[in-house]
């Protein structure tokens, strides 16, 4: 019998939250594969051994009870989140380096689940592309852009043996980003009109690549639909992005992307719907969610266009995090009765 | 924010309604104690009368074992201002006055009278009055004696709630909405009662002297809804109003915002903003107490969750639970009792405890009805407990200062504003018991207020004490000096110009001493007042 009020609650946990979280990346996974081959599912495979593997670990080691947490759903999605972020082609040892990283440091030794101060798969991120920057621009090339399109045990081969088929270079298989290729060919002072005319892009950003960015659109839409999500984070950040890229762009149309090729570029929406919104690492008001999401806006754009990297949600999130605990400090809302309504006043 | 409701009149206007922030939809299951009408419940073969049965003091008993008492009959007298009286439910004989188990979760024992009745149900000369030939004050004080309380649970002495304050109350909210799960005793007691409801509810408007009345009922009760609608049609300024099924919209703050739209913050009396409120079986016990001369003696109780037949049953203050259990039949796999709801009810200590005037409800429980939750994960501050809290709180915020014991921050997070409604706890993915952990705060933050005023007290006290033995021996000293000064003045050649001045400064600083050391004794009077 239970002893205490309320002696009811809702049939909901934190494994259905992960796991409904997990299904709203379907749509883009599907979608990833459809346009540039199952490599994605070997990354995603791993990283998900991965994470359950050093999750396990970590429990055994901090003396948790392993079942319950493992069941819990958190170390897949991190895995799969972190698999998503990196190139498909990239040797089989850097997403398991960079999802061990994620789950231990980044989320047990923080006090695992809850507990992490920054995103775990945005570090894990942030650690490989600092560590392997060669290597984390390995894009495999969309179907029917590649010069070569190497088979699926041809990938599996160079994935874990490095091995490329004979007469074929990686240049020849793999690709810069759509952002990548821009920003290089901006600094040739090439015209974006000019940039966006070449077959790496599609009707609003990369071809391939846009396609993949409606597919978490409509995950992100499913978990706002699921309330598993609230829409501040989504819309600030998409809504922020668009303002500032909308601005830079009527200044100066030849030298700035147009909004809707930020948005679909790069991580932009799965930043927006399954990165920034991690209720762990961001803001716990709506208030604060709208200035953190705002934040992470104005770093991504900072990074893509005017920064070192091609991307800059990883950076943008990671930086965000760290103002979390200020950002819900300074947004407490008012607590019942002690609103400045005028209605609470004696008439 | 505001919603509309339809305001259930032939004017069909449709009132404005107040939204207040979250609350949740748990399932009602009240239809299954509201296929039948309340229900008798026969004498019981004993009836054991806690004498604290209210907010406040306990009254104290005015009866001795083996006294023969009749229906009715003062047997605890109110003590203190807040206090209320207690009655004998039926006549017969008192057979001890002892401690006993009561409903309270701490299983803690309690003073009560145990009155075996004697089946005559005899009552005392009963005074019906009309109530617009007394004052207020002098009704305020019938309804003490009378032992009329709050029904809707807290129990609070209604007499205390109608003394004006300098504000004048506009608003008279009578409260129906019977948010909770499985309660369904106000439910019953409208569609069955309603004309005595709105008599008392009539009543204490005159009390209060307020301009308007406002019924709110949860648009879950369509059949009370109609009978109150009925039955408040005779009066001017009585509004019976359908109000949306939220819990907790009938917590009285909740539904004086959803129907006025003023919110009345922790600690503020709605008095102070023109409203008062009252639950619809209080109301209702009013109406006995004045217009039939009848003290509270008995209440509405639903009994359900894992009985065979859950229903209503009209039971004497007093009457022992199991006896109630026993005439709607609880399952074989019972594992324990509930008094009232399922969201803010406690458990039973033991099934024997009397009804008492806060018992609106027993629910029996078992593993299939509330099986108990999976073990509780780490909050991952999903904000589904911010997204349903009524009081406006970030209750993941003050988990974790509970869960930290940083009870300072936990009350600068106005942890003394939650109401404890459970609404978080309910929607908790990770099942943390949020409501335990603030009870174990505010506990905790009121144990070391205590402790810390008696420390201060000990302190002043000791501090007071030195300050008087140092003031007495620098007055000493201060008298011998003054004496040889006198001596030496008689006795001694006129002093030299540096001696006096040597004698001035000395003057001039014990002077600065006796001021610094009064002004230390004036100011530890002042923290003694305090």
């Amino acid at each position: 019998m239970i002893f205490f009020s309320p002696y009811i609650s809702k049939p909901d946990s934190v494994a259905q939250i992960m796991l409904k979280v997990l299904l709203a990346l379907i749509p883009g996974i599907a979608l990833y594969v459809w346009y540039f081959g199952p490599a994605i599912l070997v990354s995603i495979t791993l990283a998900s051994l991965t994470a359950l593997g050093t999750e396990a670990l970590m429990l055994k080691l901090r003396n948790r009870p392993i079942m319950p947490f493992l069941k819990d759903n958190s170390a897949l999605l991190t895995g799969w989140l972190l698999a998503l972020s990196i190139p498909p082609l990239a040797p089989w040892w850097m997403i398991v380096v960079g999802t061990a990283f994620s789950i231990a440091i980044a989320k047990h030794l923080y006090g695992g689940l809850g507990n992490n101060l920054f995103n775990p798969a945005m570090v894990g991120y942030a650690v490989l592309i600092i560590s392997f920057p060669m290597q984390m621009t390995q894009w495999i090339a969309p179907h029917g852009l590649g010069q070569i399109e190497p088979g699926f045990f041809d990938q599996l081969k160079y994935i874990f043996f490095n091995v490329l088929p004979d007469n074929v270079t990686l240049d020849a298989i793999t690709m810069a980003t759509p952002l990548d290729n821009l920003k290089t060919h901006l600094h040739l002072d090439q015209p974006i009109r000019q940039i966006l005319d070449m077959p790496v892009y599609g009707q609003l950003a990369g071809h391939g690549s846009e396609m993949v960015a409606w597919g978490f659109l409509f995950g992100g839409l499913y978990l706002l639909a699921a309330r598993i999500i609230s829409w501040h984070i989504p819309v600030a950040y998409l809504g922020i992005l668009f303002i500032i890229a909308g601005i830079f762009h009527l200044l100066d149309p030849g030298h700035y992307a147009a909004p809707l090729f930020h948005w679909f570029s790069g991580a932009a929406m799965l930043g927006a719907f399954f990165i920034l919104t991690d209720p762990v690492s961001s803001p716990t008001t709506n208030k604060g969610k709208l200035i953190f999401a705002a934040g992470a806006a104005l770093i991504t754009y900072l990074i893509r266009v005017f920064g070192g990297f091609p991307d800059g949600v990883a950076f943008a999130t990671l930086l965000m995090n760290i103002c979390v605990p200020l950002i819900v400090l300074y947004t407490q809302p008012k607590v019942f009765g002690k609103k400045d309504s005028k209605k609470g006043k004696q008439p | 924010m505001e919603i509309s409701g339809a305001r259930n009149d032939s004017k069909d206007i449709m009132r404005k309604l107040y939204h207040f922030h979250g609350g949740i939809h748990p399932p009602g299951n009240k239809t299954q104690s509201t296929q039948v009408a309340i229900a008798q419940a026969p004498l019981p073969s004993r009836l054991v009368v806690p004498l604290h049965q209210h907010a406040g003091e306990a009254a104290k008993p005015i009866v001795q074992v083996g006294d023969h008492v009749l229906k009715g009959q003062l047997i605890g007298m109110p003590d203190g201002v807040v206090s209320s009286a207690v009655h004998a439910p039926t006549s017969g004989i008192i057979t001890a006055i002892d401690m006993q188990l009561i409903a309270h979760p701490s299983g803690m024992p309690n003073l009560c009278a145990t009155l075996i009745p004697d089946g005559k149900e005899e009552w005392v000369p009963r005074q019906p009055i009309n109530y617009r030939d007394y004052s207020a004050a002098e009704l305020q004080q019938l309804l003490r004696m009378a032992g009329v309380v709050g029904l809707g649970g807290a129990a609070f002495p209604s007499d205390m709630k109608l003394y004006l304050n300098q504000y004048k109350i506009t608003t008279l909210i009578l409260n129906g909405a019977e948010c909770e799960p499985y309660i369904t005793c106000d439910d019953m007691l409208m569609r069955e009662r309603a004309a005595e409801i709105v008599a008392g509810a009539e009543m204490l408007r005159f009390m209060l002297d307020a301009n308007e009345v406002l019924i709110g009922i949860e648009d879950n009760k369509p059949e009370a809804l109609a009978m109150m609608h009925a039955a408040a049609a005779q009066y001017e300024h009585m509004e019976v109003i359908a109000v949306p099924t939220i819990y907790p919209g009938g917590g009285a703050k909740q539904l004086i915002r959803v129907l006025t739209g003023i919110e009345v913050a922790a600690g503020v009396r709605s008095t102070d903003k023109g409203v008062q409120c009252f639950n619809v079986a209080t109301a209702w016990s009013v109406h006995r107490a004045l217009a039939h001369g009848e003290p509270l003696l008995s209440r509405i109780v639903t009994i359900t969750g894992n009985v065979r037949q859950a229903q209503n049953f009209e039971a004497l203050l007093g009457t022992p639970i199991d006896e109630l259990i026993a005439l709607a039949d609880a399952l074989p796999d019972t594992n324990g009792y509930i008094m009232g709801g399922t969201m803010m009810g406690i458990t039973l200590p033991a099934v024997h405890v009397p009804v008492v005037k806060a018992t609106n409800c027993v629910i029996a429980s078992s593993e299939k009805l509330f099986p108990p939750p999976p073990p509780a994960m780490p909050c991952i501050r999903c904000t589904r407990c911010v997204d349903v809290c009524p009081a406006d709180l970030q209750p993941q915020d003050l988990f974790w200062f509970a869960q930290s014991k940083e009870f300072g921050k936990a009350q600068a997070f106005s942890l003394f504003d939650c109401i404890e409604c459970g609404a978080c706890s309910y929607v908790c993915p990770s099942h943390i018991p949020l409501v335990q952990y603030y009870r174990f705060a505010k506990s905790e933050i009121h144990a070391r207020e205590h402790d810390k005023q008696l420390a201060d007290q000990a302190r002043v006290r000791h501090e007071y004490r030195e300050h008087r033995i140092e003031r007495e021996k620098r007055e000493k000293a201060d008298k011998l000096a003054a004496k040889e000064k006198a001596a030496k003045l008689g006795s001694t050649p006129p002093l030299t110009l540096q001696q006096q001045a040597a004698f001035a400064e000395l003057e001039a600083s014990r002077a600065h001493l006796r001021q610094l050391a009064q002004s230390a004794v004036e100011h530890h009077d002042e923290v003694i007042v305090k």
